[in-house]
């Protein structure tokens, strides 16, 4: 009922067409990641998911935000099926959340930048997907350009405008035998970056 | 005084026509789609089904509104400035700092304008957009302090505003007016008419018999030939429907041919403004539900001076 109704009003404010251009949806166990620049971008991503997909496919979250408000955490707990993570001041590792569902056999959606950016093109990416991609080499990583939600949503802002947004699903890629930390983040930011 | 109950039965004549139009078009679409081999024939073909689909979707909104009245077709004219500038400003590169801006042309502006149209104060609703929002929207922008293409981004969303909300509004806007013993809605079944039929006769007439383009840069599929044919029979079914109107014949033939004029040059333009932004069709952003400027172009250019014409001379 409340994910119906969340999925109406993005449709209504923003469309939020989930393009697949490299890939076609499937419930294999895949990482999504995405550039990031606006609160809406988790539930555009999730609401880009074939219906059936959308339970397995877990966005991970900042506790800061979505775990905060009793909204938010509603919201992210029951309808998103979030991971939520401390990204801050958390002496344990902040990926255990992350390996604990994917070892469960859930997909995850990431943003790599780790924070909300105002540009277009993505800032460079955080390692935490470079380890991931080490430790579970089966799972696809699928890159996503998420168009136009900095202008409907940006930084700083208090409600959605609505402007048109898109969700373009790239070709998988997976860590190359050899490859070092730094060029494996760079060719996964490259690779979102093509589909803009 | 013309006894109005007197025509009602005609209006039902007049429905019948256009329904029974309508499945003829949508008869003729669906075998054409089978008939045709080549690829421009294939897009003619698809171009020309969307609009019979959107017919069909404006006649039962006009039936509807008909019914309920003038609330629902305020509702849903608003919804059509919505999706118009949502569109608009989807293709248009604003900046995020625009946010404050954009947010009040949708929420403040969008519903402002219709419900002025509601209370009825025509004064204001003329003014409201050019004169308050071209005010305030940079007004808005500026306190972020970003100057880059000031001048541009602020006229773009202003441009937006005006086509989508302000042109758009003219439409309802026939409602207002004040005709004695004559519906204004008719006026309103009468703008729509001729707009939609002149765009797709041009068409036809065009992919038929059209040899000169009048702007090949602009929009390749208008023609001269296209243009003359497709806008005189237009004015033809436009002089044909003076009855339901408070037009003589010959006024209502020149109310159709400025309505043809002015929505063949607002055709044109937004195809320029749309060039200009890389793209093809308004709805390609959004695959699969997009294209309400496309429909809308002419009425845009058309709403606004139609509404003034009968104004000045027909209202009390």
């Amino acid at each position: 009922m409340i994910a119906a109704i969340i999925i109406g009003l993005t449709r209504f404010l923003v469309g939020g067409t989930g393009l697949w251009l490299g890939c076609s949806p499937s419930a294999r166990q895949r990482i999504y990641f995405a550039n990031h620049s606006s609160h809406l971008d988790t539930i555009i991503l999730w609401a880009a998911m074939p219906p059936d997909l959308r339970r397995r496919v877990r966005p991970v979250a900042a506790a800061d935000y979505w775990g905060k408000g009793r909204l938010q955490r509603y919201i992210a707990l029951k309808v998103l099926n979030a991971v939520l993570v401390e990204r801050k001041g958390g002496s344990a590792n902040p990926l255990v959340p992350l390996q604990d569902s994917l070892r469960a056999g859930d997909s995850l959606i990431i943003f790599p930048e780790g924070t909300r950016g105002l540009e277009r093109l993505p800032d460079s990416f955080k390692g935490g997907l470079y380890h991931l991609a080490h430790e579970f080499p089966e799972v696809e990583l699928v890159p996503v350009f998420l168009d136009n939600l900095r202008r409907a949503f940006p930084k700083g802002s208090l409600v959605p405008v609505p402007i048109s947004c898109i969700a373009r699903f790239g070709a998988p890629m997976a860590l190359a035998e050899g490859e070092t930390r730094p060029q494996f983040l760079e060719r996964a930011r490259a690779a979102v970056e093509a589909l803009a | 005084m013309i006894d109005l109950p007197a025509i009602e039965p005609m209006m039902l004549w007049l429905y019948a026509g256009v329904l029974g139009l309508l499945v003829v078009a949508s008869l003729t679409g669906f075998i054409l789609a089978r008939r045709v081999t080549t690829d421009s024939g294939h897009e003619t073909v698809r171009n020309l089904n969307s609009r019979i689909k959107a017919w069909w979707v404006m006649v039962l909104v006009f039936a509807l509104a008909f019914v309920v009245g003038k609330g629902l077709t305020l509702v849903l004219f608003a919804l059509v400035s919505f999706y118009c500038l949502r569109e608009f400003l989807s293709l248009t590169p604003t900046h995020p700092r625009d946010h404050a801006a954009i947010a009040a042309a949708f929420y403040v502006f969008i519903p402002l304008q219709y419900w002025l149209l509601w209370i009825d104060w025509p004064a204001m609703l003329t003014i409201l957009i050019p004169v308050y929002a071209f005010l305030l929207l940079p007004v808005l922008s500026v306190l972020w302090g970003v100057t880059d293409d000031f001048l541009a981004r602020t006229a773009k969303i202003q441009w937006g505003l005006m086509l989508a909300v302000f042109c758009v509004s003219h439409a309802p806007a026939l409602l207002l007016l004040d005709l004695g013993p004559h519906k204004p809605i008719y006026l309103l079944l009468f703008l729509i008419t001729v707009v939609q039929l002149s765009d797709v006769l041009q068409y036809t007439v065009g992919k038929l018999f059209g040899r000169t383009r009048i702007a090949p840069h602009v929009s390749p599929s208008k023609t001269v030939e296209g243009f003359v044919g497709g806008g005189l029979l237009a004015v033809l079914v436009g002089t044909g429907l003076w009855w339901i109107t408070p037009f003589s014949p010959l006024a209502a033939a020149a109310m159709a041919a400025a309505i043809v004029l002015a929505g063949f040059f607002g055709g044109l333009v937004l195809s320029a403004v749309k060039r200009s932004l890389g793209a093809k069709d308004w709805g390609a952003m959004i695959e699969g539900h997009g294209g309400a400027l496309d429909r809308m172009d002419s009425v845009t250019f058309a709403a606004p001076l139609f509404y003034h014409l009968v104004n000045y001379f027909f209202a009390r």
